[in-house]
């Protein structure tokens, strides 16, 4: 009988008009349709989607709470494995990690998980933050380096254990790219900085304007009287192509482009002093989330037309489903199978043009993917002004490289033992994207606590 | 938050003012030819400014800041006992301070104050200290006294005449050559038409000549690119790999280019609102 009731969309702005806002896009579901939708789970005796969560939350137990009407309860089954829900229930992968592996997917619709959870954590905040307990003190200091969702959800965790957390965060606001790089009409900054108010209270000292590797390092921060330290510094190094052309004016990495738009709020100049420019035609290099976030904020800056120019094929593209759709139904443009080969300037040295190269898809490799190869002389031009790059970001090496005897791999990440994240250097731990390379939120926000659990171990050892 | 603790105003047409900051952590770590970011409030841009001097005991920073636009004209009137709301830093590379032998320091414009620390710790490392200082008239030269007093020699060029040589601070360098002067190495800040003057004058007698650049930047931690640089055949960062570079390899051009990426913009943040030296924010 509840296989009947489909899954419940979820209400968003009208594609033409939030086109050109920075309201979010996604207005959430009202506690009716959070119930209807609670009551789709079939309550599985060994639920899947579980696996399905890189933190394993209680999935059905919390959807049944909503059931229940209980939102707070719901609410406290989450926090038990997750410190982000208000962000993951909104920028998670959903279709690829829990909802992917809901029973109810396989002959129909799985359960609305994220959004469930987007909904639960919705109301936890609109009643105002509630502050976890915090253990007596333990009369340890514990530094964080970075205030991304790894760092953050480190920083909750050892707080809660009694540990005196400080965490040294570059820019001038905490957040990592929740801050700088997810934009406004993905995920409101008011809903980020309710996520971090109860570290405060809980006795976290976030300090902005550090920028480690700088102005300390983390031998300074061992040798000034912290027992242990954490590194969750992200990946944030843009990645170019390498092409000719790509320092003309117009052409930005996407870190750039969404930097001014997000964190300096350029969308509100001059209001706000740092100006973004944006030209009528715009093409985004790469179709992962980024790129997509990139494109969606062209054309909310007022671009006429934005592309996405992506190498493969559709099925390849790794942006989240909901970021494809939201960004197609906008009218963001797709040029599939196509790659740059260099962009032309004008006598200003600003972008004029670009000459792309078409593929084909090849035969299958070893992976039983069709990779993608060059069509010889099918070069053509695309007229643009505007250019961003979203092809991917490194490691940043600012703290790996003034860190001796830190262990990295070959492409500089630090590497780490996986059970505890301790790195090479002892009472040193690291997770999220400094560790694996950009991925995710949730595995980032995982890592943190899986660090923390690390770190209580170890400063218990220690004595 | 970060109390301004000295103002001194230095010229006023351009207007050109130094901040005394205390910002203690930053004091505690900076080097010759390092910079800072800041931020005056929460709608401000972040301004890149290069430390001009550094107090390690009492904790603060010396910028000197010239007014060209809408954020540096609101920060040269700020009032001591003011507050900047983010002060980060220190950023970049330091410069290679070592005994070299015989240093040429030139600095044109504003460029006097950035190269002031970099050619006092080039005396300090034992060099024999040459510096070469102008402006276009003599009453917007800046820190000439400061200058005298750590220099072996000063060499004073300004446009008009109005004070030292009639012309440029590369008439200054030739004119420290033609006294059969063997020049080991060269650091020129100043414009960027001035760095490549001096670059174009060296590369062919292949003095050592290293510049300071100073492209549009937002973060200054090598997140975003925006203060990209062609060196070379390499792309650089300019907050994190600089700011200073070989300046004989240095493409000026494309980086006279990407300064002026946003100049309807800036037209359209600048304010009527009169800076304290009675010029207008321009
Ligand atoms: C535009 C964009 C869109 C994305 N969309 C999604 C999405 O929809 N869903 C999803 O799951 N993931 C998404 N991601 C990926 C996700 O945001 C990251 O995987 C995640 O933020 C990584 O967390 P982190 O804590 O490891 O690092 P970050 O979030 O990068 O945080 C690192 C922090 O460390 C600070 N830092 C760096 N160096 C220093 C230093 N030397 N000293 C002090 N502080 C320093 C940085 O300023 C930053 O605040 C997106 C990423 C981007 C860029
Ligand atoms: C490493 C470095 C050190 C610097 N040191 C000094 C210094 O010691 N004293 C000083 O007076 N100036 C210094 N500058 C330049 C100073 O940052 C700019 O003059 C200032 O940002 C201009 O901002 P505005 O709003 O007043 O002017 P605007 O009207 O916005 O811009 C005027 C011009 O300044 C440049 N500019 C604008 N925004 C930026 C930005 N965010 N970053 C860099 N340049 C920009 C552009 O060429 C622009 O055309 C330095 C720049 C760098 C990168
Ligand atoms: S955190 Fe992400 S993967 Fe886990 S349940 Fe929530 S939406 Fe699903
Ligand atoms: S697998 Fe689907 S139906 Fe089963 S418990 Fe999880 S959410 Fe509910
Ligand atoms: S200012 Fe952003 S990378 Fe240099
Ligand atoms: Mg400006």
């Amino acid at each position: 009988m509840a296989l009947k009731v489909p899954r419940h969309e979820m209400p968003c702005q009208d594609p033409k008009e939030r086109a050109h806002n920075f309201n979010e896009v996604a207005l959430g579901y009202a506690s009716e349709t959070a119930i209807e939708e609670a009551q789709r789970c079939l309550q599985c005796k060994n639920p899947k989607c579980v696996q399905g969560c890189p933190v394993n939350i209680s999935i059905p137990e919390f959807i049944q709470k909503i059931t229940e009407e209980d939102f707070e309860g719901a609410a406290a089954i989450i926090k038990q494995s997750s410190s982000l829900p208000a962000v993951c229930g909104r920028v998670c992968p959903q279709e690829s990690q829990c909802e992917a592996k809901c029973i109810l997917g396989i002959k129909g619709e799985s359960v609305a998980i994220g959004r469930l959870e987007r909904f639960v954590a919705d109301y936890e905040i609109s009643k105002g933050c509630k502050i976890p307990e915090v253990a007596p003190p333990s009369g340890k200091k514990v530094a964080i380096i970075g205030a991304g969702p790894a760092g953050l959800a480190c920083a909750g965790d050892l707080a809660k254990a009694g540990h005196k957390v400080t965490i040294f965060e570059a820019l001038h606001v905490a957040g990592g790219v929740l801050m700088y790089g997810i934009p406004e009409f993905r995920l409101p900054k008011d809903i980020v900085q309710n996520e971090i108010c109860n570290l405060e209270p809980m006795g976290v000292e976030i300090l902005v304007n550090q920028v480690v590797g700088k102005v300390t390092s983390v031998h300074e921060l061992l040798q000034n009287g912290y027992d242990a330290v954490f590194i969750g510094t992200g990946a944030g190094l843009p990645n170019f192509l390498g092409i000719p052309g790509e320092n003309l004016n117009g052409v930005y990495s996407a870190n750039e482009f969404l930097t001014r738009t997000n964190l300096m709020k350029g969308y509100r100049f001059p209001e706000y002093k740092t100006p973004v420019k944006v030209g009528k035609k715009v093409v985004v290099f790469g179709a992962g989330n980024v790129a997509m976030d990139a494109a969606r904020t062209a054309l909310r800056l007022g671009a006429e037309e934005v592309s996405i120019v992506y190498r493969r094929s559709r099925a390849e593209m790794p942006a989240r489903h909901e970021e494809l759709e939201h960004a197609e139904e906008e009218g963001v443009k797709f040029q599939l199978l196509t790659n740059p080969v260099s962009i032309q300037g004008d006598e200003k040295g600003a972008v004029k043009s670009l000459t792309c190269l078409r593929y084909e898809l090849g035969e299958p490799d070893a992976s039983g993917r069709r990779s993608p190869v060059p069509i010889p002389g099918s070069e053509f031009d695309i007229e643009v002004d505007t250019v961003v790059v979203a092809i991917g970001q490194g490691p940043n090496p600012l703290v790996t490289q003034s860190t001796e005897g830190l262990e990295l791999n070959k492409w500089g990440n630090i590497v780490v033992n996986e059970e505890t994240l301790e790195t090479s250097i002892p009472g040193v731990f690291a997770g999220g994207d400094i560790v694996t390379g950009a991925a995710t939120v949730i595995l980032a926000m995982g890592a943190g606590k899986k660090a923390a659990a690390g770190i209580n171990a170890y400063l218990k050892n220690k004595g | 938050m970060y109390r301004v603790v000295k103002r001194r105003q230095l010229a006023s047409a351009p207007c050109i003012v130094l901040l005394e900051v205390e910002a203690p952590a930053v004091a505690a770590k900076v080097e010759p030819g390092q910079f800072v970011i800041v931020r005056m409030d929460e709608q401000s841009e972040r301004i890149p400014l290069t430390v001009m001097d550094f107090d390690r005991e009492k904790g603060t920073i010396t910028i000197v800041i010239q007014d060209v636009g809408y954020s540096s004209a609101m920060i040269n009137s700020m009032e001591e006992g003011s507050y900047f709301l983010d002060f980060v830093g220190p950023l970049g590379v330091p410069s290679e301070i070592e005994n070299h032998g015989t240093v040429v320091c030139i600095g044109g414009g504003l460029g006097v104050a950035p190269v002031y620390p970099i050619a006092r710790a080039l005396k300090e490392a034992g060099n024999k200290l040459i510096s070469v200082i102008g402006a276009r008239s003599a009453d917007i030269l800046i820190l000439e006294e400061e200058m005298a007093a750590i220099s072996d020699e000063l060499v004073i060029a300004t446009d008009d005449g109005s004070k030292g040589i009639k012309g440029f601070v590369t008439n200054g360098l030739e004119q420290i050559l033609a006294q059969g002067t063997k020049i080991d190495a060269i650091w020129a800040i100043g414009p960027v038409v001035m760095m490549r003057s001096v670059a174009n004058f060296t590369r062919p007698l292949g003095i050592k000549t290293i510049v300071s650049m100073n492209p549009i930047m937002v973060d200054g931690t090598g997140m975003c690119g925006a203060c990209r640089l062609t060196v070379g055949d390499e792309t650089k960062f300019a907050c994190v790999d600089g700011p200073e570079f070989d300046g004989h390899l240095v493409d000026f051009d494309l980086a006279m280019k990407r300064l002026s990426f946003y100049k309807d913009e800036e037209e359209r943040a600048k304010i009527s609102k009169d800076c304290d030296c009675g010029k207008g924010a321009q």
